[in-house]
């Protein structure tokens, strides 16, 4: 295991950046819990997309890497781009070790499968969120059950060998033994990797305004959904990397690390660029989110124009913070050195008392420190207890 | 003025029984107020006077009436200020004792005409409030007669709101009120009845002149406080400030000081001449003491410099009023104010809030304890936190409660006295269907809740009033709460051995709701001493994260992360545990409702 400390080094220099974002906003449906950047069918605004994608993307090859870690294409829902402008895009891609594409299941035809298999995508995430029918009505999700596995079984088909599912619990009227099922039907299907959200009532969100005071009432009951999820999955032979991620642990795949290396790069502070409305990039020390106004960026990139995009300043400090904040969502000890003055040491000590955080001192790694089990149930408290 | 023709008399009554609107109707007909001029309740001052209908601040008020001249002096109505009133009545040889004819006689009336009587004023029984429909003037006039000794036929009847009666109310003063007596050729003694205070002329003393006169400008000496002044001004109100070259014997009315500290010149005091003093001052004089005392806070800790300068302020004008700084770890910086009762402790706590606009934290109340230590020193405590671990005895105030009831509640009132660790005193009709009771209670049971429990177990229909009746030994014990270990000072209490487990379970349980939960479990405890009497555990909390974080989320995690850290800095600290200031309100507004 590699401690997490080497965010710093894309920093130095042109061309660094090796991990890329590609947002495709379209969707056949925007559910009620999404605050995502969405768009609605569109599919006439499909191809221009894609152009103003690969326009973006050109001035932007001189900061990138020779050869990428990671592509990641997320959405909204990529797979429901119409076929040929999502083909256009990824033979336009540079190449990439890990090529991921979000996935809805009902989407993900033998020929779908086929197409993202021949373009060098080597990863798909799968957004199954639940396998019981009642609860995908609560989420406004389109696909069955059947077509979750279908989606599955249709990637395997043509050779897919990382697939990940999505899962969301705590969802209103779920039942402790529907999580159960739920986990049980996703690990039927083996996924390499597993992602599991507790579903939150954002702000602003038609579910919220559903659902909300539901999900305030139903908060102490579900308390323990979360480690259920964890000591289920860990059970079933996963390794808990991550907050809300799950991979098959390499003892059962002969070593094989299938860790999400695009998201690992954000964990460990690394500078990515995206593109696409709405998608965020940090770089050396700055970050930027392009304008999330479709009509906006259609018409600047057309015009051979920058995209319109909101700057954030990120100051060495607040970067330090960051780090502390993304590297105690690992199961990785983050390494202290340099983010000495982000980190509140008595805090620490504190925490370390109540068994919430592992502080260890000297060793190759130097300082170190790392939650416990109970500490990374209780992230966000410890994180924002152990912020200096 | 020929002293035979001065009357100085005051209006004794319970509160709402009229006597502000009778002062009116006297300032009416004798046309010391213009009905330009006239306002309602010409006598009462200050704003929170008037609109809860009770009188804080004595005043003296001449007019003239058939060639002779009358001092009203209005006296404070309750409890919380007998000693005012006693001196006020000091001041005079007569007093109206008005009823309301459609309440009778309450505990307060009762109260101030035994006062009245112990002072040797002539009283003049009144039956008000004639004109209501459910009035009964006759049985009234019987009790009020039956109280003074006086025949039926003597109780003046009037209606003060209509007018009818009051001429005959001046009458009767003039006939039956005596002239004041005192020797004019005597060296001049004044009482110092009451003192208010003026931001630009410094103490106004409010006096009787007893013996002998004074003049503007003459050296004067306050034999107790040994103050010395010059008489800046003399004069006396009818009803605004008249002033006048000097002030013979019997004569009411004010001294301008100049005295910029009220505690120089304490009501009770007697004012002599320098040039030529008197060898004694006259009889009655105390200090008094604050019995009531509470930790008020501000609510936001920047307000403390304005509370700081509030109390400074109120204090110029209520010597009465005690208070010293006090810190709390729970509560930031106040103040451990004392006051002579609650009533005095609602009404400071008002005028604070009212008129300085401040938003207030007030701890449970406590009375003075006397506690003897191991070494046999003997000191006074002021609050659960002054108590000292080793004692050898403790003492607390009690009172003779006096209520007046319907007879068919005597049953509940004994039973919440008992409930109160009272001590039956007597019993005795005053009608066929009143009753007086009488009890002596624990003042600290008093404090508590037990003014809104005897109006809520008789429907509102007991009156009530107290006075001191000295300290005695009790079974005491200190309760602290302690969350997490930490004891928390601001929720400490002294209460009854016998009351500590259902005190302590009581606030256990409410900090239990109103602390939330944390990284881990926080147990919450009352205890005497080492020994836990009550507990229960804010259980920790199980999950707490920031489900989802990829590369556009970031600022928006950290943003609810510094969120999260702000929040917790306003967070009270108790030792590990973080408790939001709302949580020690919610605690201490529970015995803390508003009472009076």
């Amino acid at each position: 295991m590699s401690p997490g400390g080497d965010g710093g080094r894309d920093g130095r220099g042109g061309g660094g950046v090796r991990h890329l974002y590609v947002h495709l906003p379209f969707c056949v449906h925007r559910c009620g819990y999404c605050d995502f950047v969405t768009l609605v069918g569109r599919a006439s605004d499909h191809g221009r997309y894609v152009d103003a994608l690969l326009a973006e993307l050109e001035p932007e090859r001189g900061a990138l890497a020779p050869r990428l870690e990671t592509i990641f294409v997320g959405g909204g829902t990529p797979t429901f781009t119409t076929a040929s402008e999502l083909e256009r895009l990824l033979t336009a891609l540079p190449a990439a070790d890990e090529v991921t594409v979000e996935a809805n299941p009902e989407t993900v035809t033998p020929e779908l499968a086929l197409l993202l298999r021949e373009h060098g995508v080597t990863r798909v995430s799968v957004g199954a969120q639940s396998f019981r029918p009642h609860l995908l009505t609560v989420l406004e999700r389109r696909a069955t059950p059947a077509a979750v596995r279908a989606a599955v079984y249709a990637l395997r088909d043509v050779g897919f060998d990382n697939i990940s599912l999505d899962l969301l619990y705590g969802i209103p009227g779920q039942s402790a033994a529907d999580l159960e099922r739920d986990l049980s039907d996703a690990l039927a299907l083996g996924p390499e990797h597993l992602s599991c959200y507790e579903l939150e009532a954002k702000p602003g969100t038609r579910f919220t305004h559903t659902f909300g005071n539901e999900l305030a009432h139903q908060a102490e009951a579900m308390e323990d959904y979360f480690e259920h999820v964890v000591d289920r999955l860990t059970g079933a032979g996963y390794r808990w990397y991550e907050t809300a991620n799950f991979c098959v642990d390499p003892e059962h795949v002969e070593g094989r690390d299938l860790r999400a290396r695009h998201n690992l790069a954000y964990w460990r502070g690394r500078d990515y660029l995206g593109i696409g409305i709405g998608a965020v990039s940090t770089i050396r020390g700055r970050r930027w989110r392009t304008t999330p106004r479709l009509g906006t960026h259609l018409a600047a990139l057309a015009r051979g124009e920058a995209p319109s995009r909101e700057l954030e300043p990120l100051p060495p400090s607040v970067k330090r913070r960051e780090r502390v904040l993304l590297g105690l969502r690992l199961d990785e000890p983050l390494a202290l050195r340099g983010l000495e003055s982000a980190v509140d040491l008595a805090a620490l000590g504190r925490l370390e008392e109540l068994g919430l955080a592992a502080w260890t001192r000297g060793g190759d790694a130097g300082e170190t420190v790392a939650l416990t089990t109970r500490g990374r149930f209780l992230g966000g408290g410890v994180t924002a207890e152990l912020l200096a | 003025m020929d002293q035979e023709r001065i009357r100085n008399f005051s209006i004794i009554a319970h509160i709402d029984h009229g006597k502000s609107t009778l002062a009116d109707r006297i300032l009416e007909l004798t046309d010391a107020v213009s009905s330009r001029e006239m306002r309602e309740q010409v006598l009462d001052t200050m704003e929170l006077e008037r609109e809860r209908g009770i009188t804080i601040k004595a005043q003296a008020v001449r007019v003239h009436w058939k060639g002779h001249e009358l001092n009203l002096i209005d006296t404070p109505g309750h409890v919380d200020f007998t000693y005012e009133v006693s001196r006020s009545l000091q001041a005079c040889e007569g007093a109206l004792l008005v009823v309301d004819a459609a309440q009778g006689i309450e505990a307060q009336t009762l109260a101030n005409a035994y006062l009245a009587i112990e002072n040797d004023l002539e009283i003049l029984p009144v039956v008000n409030k004639i004109d209501l429909p459910q009035a009964d003037p006759e049985g009234t006039a019987e009790e009020l007669a039956d109280l003074v000794g006086e025949s039926p036929e003597r109780v003046l009847r009037i209606s003060a709101k209509t007018g009818e009666g009051v001429a005959d109310v001046l009458d009767a003063v003039v006939e039956r009120v005596p002239a004041p007596r005192g020797e004019p050729g005597a060296p001049a003694r004044a009482l110092v009845f009451d003192s208010s205070y003026d931001q630009y002329r410094g103490v106004v003393a409010f006096v009787r002149v007893v013996d002998g006169s004074f003049r503007r400008r003459e050296r004067l000496r306050a034999m107790a406080a040994r103050t010395r002044f010059e008489a800046e001004e003399l004069g006396f109100f009818s009803p605004t400030m008249r002033p006048t070259e000097s002030l013979g014997t019997g004569e009411v009315g004010y001294v301008i000081t100049g005295l910029k500290d009220v505690s120089r010149l304490r009501v009770g005091d007697t004012l002599t001449a320098e040039e030529r003093p008197a060898e004694a001052p006259l009889p009655g004089y105390k200090d008094v003491k604050p019995m009531v005392f509470a930790g008020l806070y501000p609510t936001d800790s920047d307000d403390y410099p304005e509370l700081r300068d509030a109390l400074e302020k109120l204090k110029l004008n209520d010597a009465a009023l005690f208070y010293e700084p006090e810190t709390s770890q729970a509560l930031g910086f106040g103040f451990r104010c004392g006051f002579l009762g609650l009533l005095h402790m609602e009404i400071v706590r008002e005028r604070l809030e009212r008129e300085f606009d401040l938003d207030l934290l007030v701890t449970a109340p406590n009375v003075a304890y006397r506690v003897t230590t191991p070494v046999g020193e003997t000191i006074e405590v002021h609050s659960p936190a002054g108590m000292p671990a080793e004692l050898e005895r403790i003492e607390e105030p009690y009172i003779r409660a006096s209520v007046i009831v319907p007879k068919e509640y005597v049953g509940s009132v004994m039973e919440l006295c008992n409930e109160r660790r009272g001590r039956y005193g007597s019993l005795e009709y005053l009608s066929e269907s009143r009753v007086h009771l009488t009890y002596e209670l624990p003042l600290a049971e008093v404090v508590l809740d037990f003014y809104d429990q005897l109006k809520s177990r008789t429907r509102g229909y007991a009156s009530f009033d107290y006075d001191l009746a000295g300290f005695r030994e009790a079974d005491l014990a200190r309760v602290d709460i302690l969350v997490g270990g930490e004891p928390v000072d601001a929720l400490s209490l002294i209460v009854h051995r016998a009351s500590a487990y259902e005190r302590g379970r009581a606030l256990v349980e409410r900090l239990r709701e109103e602390i939330p939960r944390q990284m881990f479990d926080v147990a919450i405890q009352a205890a005497i001493g080492s020994r836990v009497i009550a507990r229960e555990t804010v259980k920790a909390r199980r999950k707490d994260v920031l489900a989802k974080c990829y590369g556009g989320d970031i600022t928006r995690k950290r943003k609810l992360l510094e969120k999260q850290k702000a929040g917790k800095r306003r967070m009270k600290q108790v030792g590990m545990v973080e408790v939001p200031q709302e949580a020690f309100l919610a605690v201490l507004n529970l015995g803390q409702e508003p009472r009076r």
